[in-house]
């Protein structure tokens, strides 16, 4: 700075009287008065000395502001990561994925991990497996999808009724709703063939809410609102349930039964079948399929006039991302041992969507994160009850201001002259974001 | 003179009931560099895309190397070897240079996918460089190289360009149109070029035709237009 400011303080003063004087306005009407229900009237009841509160709050946390961090001629120092700090953590990132399989390998056996951090190790790993599936849809092929529960809805009815009709076992309906739901993800495909954008995003919505509703009203064959009870718990691989007794998996592996053994086996189901998806996805990437997922995404004409079939391309996609809805639907399924309708509203869809957004689309690693941290930070902040989903917006909103992209923007391309390099998402900005 | 590569006749388009094409008939030989030049809005790209089936035209038949393209899908027209650097270029911006070629050489399944990368990096030095970078980071020029470039990766018969020298430096256009020269001359390719830049165009052209209003106004040879004082009056002195 050459010229000496004058002092900032009447200015800070000012703005933080107006700023007070807004929130007053505010606050007056929401928070200073309250209707109470005297007898069978209502009734104004005053609360000024909330009102004071918060006008206090905003006061003085303006002035703090305009004195410090919005200090006129302040320099400003770059929020964003450098350049050199993100290749470095990107080098990190490197290790820092096969160290999380390990992690989450090795967790069931960790000091200190009881069933309730199993079962939201279950829980995290689920969404996990749906953050990956729904990638391929809206990471890779960039087909916005507000429906995908639909799909999870579908895998989990296809095993709860086959089982409760037909006696069919776990392990064989699994293949059986990754096919049907991929079936389905066909049937939604067609039609919005032609639809991109905000377009697609309406139907696919209401695809959506036409599969939960038909599960609702279709009584007489899915329970409807009364769901499916009793869904039967998976064996272990069909030689042994979980249960005591001689037949059991406990004694047929000479250990003392437990309740959590098959807890643990879940875990480890669950673990498995995420692995298989992001395997599946990552090698999808590289073969021609999905570098045309990834072309469709960025430009559907330049893609027919390369000779991609868009039909083709787009259902694919719609079907394997399906496919690993209906693997997760039919495992949720089982885990709870009962469905309804209830656990496939469009918050679920929103939800997965949220995560593949703020995990930075594309990318495995920032989409296991990001549901590691909305999954696990529901939990978390489940003491706050009504003012988690506050504070989770929050975060959410932080993220997408501090990276736009996602957590992990960076993209490592499918194909290489030498050597692998990946392109900082920060590094590349063409307004495409 | 044998049958012509590409023949289109009579061929209409319509834009909702718009008519964009009104009634065209052209012809592409085999070995030619032909060009397309014409006002803005006078249905030049349009006339690029319908070649390509989309839109597909109402009226007419198009015919590539005797056989009716007229209703075939754009994806199968393409795997006939011709390739396309659309308006605009339209390259994956997200995606890098050598992924874009990538794609260019999906449609002969990679088979020669090396040798292919090895002459479109001798033909343009500068995405070899840039290879790992992603597409929407090049520069403008860059971009239209590698447009043609990922056309090129297909090893087509016929090359279509929709104005490769939009919005580029007069030495990059230039460049570019000695490129589209050099592998006219050496390689054979046949060149389907749609241009405003009419001088250029033409001088590089061996033939040329001329659209207003979704018809084929004047034809003829590429030079024999540029000396017609309608198109200069039009194209050549008007719009400097």
């Amino acid at each position: 700075m050459t010229a000496p400011l004058a002092s900032p303080l009447p200015h800070a003063l000012k703005d933080a009287a107006i700023t007070a004087l807004i929130a007053f306005g505010l606050a007056a009407p929401m928070m200073g008065l309250v209707t109470v229900q005297v007898g069978g009237d209502l009734a104004l009841e005053q609360h000024w000395d909330r009102v004071a509160w918060a006008v206090g709050i905003v006061f003085v946390g303006r002035l703090i502001l305009n004195l410090t961090l919005w200090r006129p001629g302040r320099v400003r120092t770059k929020l964003a990561v450098s350049p050199k700090l993100e290749a470095r953590l990107m080098k990190l990132a490197r290790w820092l994925a096969p160290a999380a399989v390990v992690i989450a390998i090795a967790l069931p056996f960790l000091p200190g991990i009881e069933r309730y951090q199993i079962d939201l190790g279950i829980l995290v790993l689920t969404y996990v497996m749906l953050g990956w599936g729904l990638n391929i849809v809206v990471g890779l092929a960039g087909l916005l999808d507000l429906g995908y529960v639909a799909f999870y809805a579908v895998g989990a009815y296809s095993y709860a009724l086959l089982a409760q009709y037909f006696g069919l076992s776990f392990w064989l309906c699994l293949p059986l709703a990754g096919l049907l739901a991929a079936f389905w993800g066909v049937l939604l495909g067609f039609p919005v063939l032609r639809l991109r954008g905000d377009y697609l995003a309406i139907v696919t919505l209401a695809f959506g809410e036409i599969i939960r509703i038909v599960l609702l009203n279709w009584y007489w064959f899915t329970g409807g609102p009364n769901g499916i009870t009793n869904v039967p718990r998976p064996s272990f691989f069909g030689i042994a349930d979980f249960v005591s007794g001689k037949d059991g998996f406990a004694a047929m592996f000479g250990l003392k039964f437990s309740g959590l053994h098959r807890i643990i086996f879940l875990y480890y189901l669950i673990l498995a079948l995420a692995l298989i998806t992001n395997y599946v996805v990552i090698r999808l990437r590289r073969l021609p399929i999905g570098r045309a997922w990834e072309a469709l995404r960025e430009d559907e004409i330049a893609c027919r006039s390369l000779g991609v079939n868009t039909v083709n391309t787009k259902l694919t996609a719609f079907a394997l991302g399906a496919m690993f809805a209906g693997f997760a639907g039919s495992f949720f399924a089982t885990r709870q041992g009962f469905i309804s309708p209830e656990s496939f509203t469009f918050i679920e869809s929103a939800l997965i969507l949220a995560i593949v957004v703020l995990g930075g689309m594309g990318s495995q690693f920032g989409v296991a994160i990001a549901a590691l941290v909305m999954i696990g930070g529901f939990e978390l902040f489940r003491e706050f009850k009504d003012y988690r989903m506050i504070v989770f917006g929050l975060v959410m909103v932080l993220i997408m201001v501090w990276r736009p992209r996602g957590l992990v923007s960076s993209r490592t391309p499918s194909v290489f002259l030498k050597e692998k390099k990946a392109i900082s998402g920060a590094l590349v900005q063409e307004g495409h974001g | 003179m044998t049958a012509p590569l590409l023949q289109l006749a009579g061929v209409t388009a319509y834009y909702g009931s718009i008519a964009a094409l009104k009634g065209v008939d052209l012809e592409v030989g085999a070995g030619e560099i032909v060009t397309l030049i014409g006002a803005n809005g006078a249905g030049k790209s349009t006339l690029m895309m319908t070649i390509f089936g989309s839109p597909q035209a109402r009226d007419g038949s198009i015919t590539y190397d005797g056989q009716d393209i007229t209703r075939v899908p754009t994806h199968e027209i393409a795997r006939l070897k011709i390739a396309q650097s659309p308006e605009g270029r339209r390259i994956f911006p997200r995606m890098s240079v050598l992924e874009n070629l990538k794609m260019g050489a999906a449609i002969n399944g990679f088979a020669h996918f090396d040798e292919d990368l090895g002459r479109v990096f001798g033909i343009f030095p500068r995405l070899k460089e840039r290879a790992q970078q992603r597409g929407g980071t090049l520069s403008g020029g860059e971009q239209q190289m590698l447009a043609i470039a990922r056309a090129l990766m297909s090893r087509p018969r016929l090359l279509m360009l929709d104005e490769p020298s939009l919005g580029l430096a007069p030495l990059v256009a230039k460049q570019i149109f000695s490129v589209v020269k050099e592998l006219n001359e050496r390689d054979g390719l046949t060149v389907f070029l749609v241009e405003q830049n009419a001088y250029h165009a033409l001088k590089l052209a061996h033939r040329g035709y001329v659209m207003v209003n979704g018809r084929i106004t004047l034809s003829g040879g590429g030079r024999e237009l540029l000396e017609k004082p309608e198109v200069r009056a039009a194209y050549l002195e008007g719009g400097r």
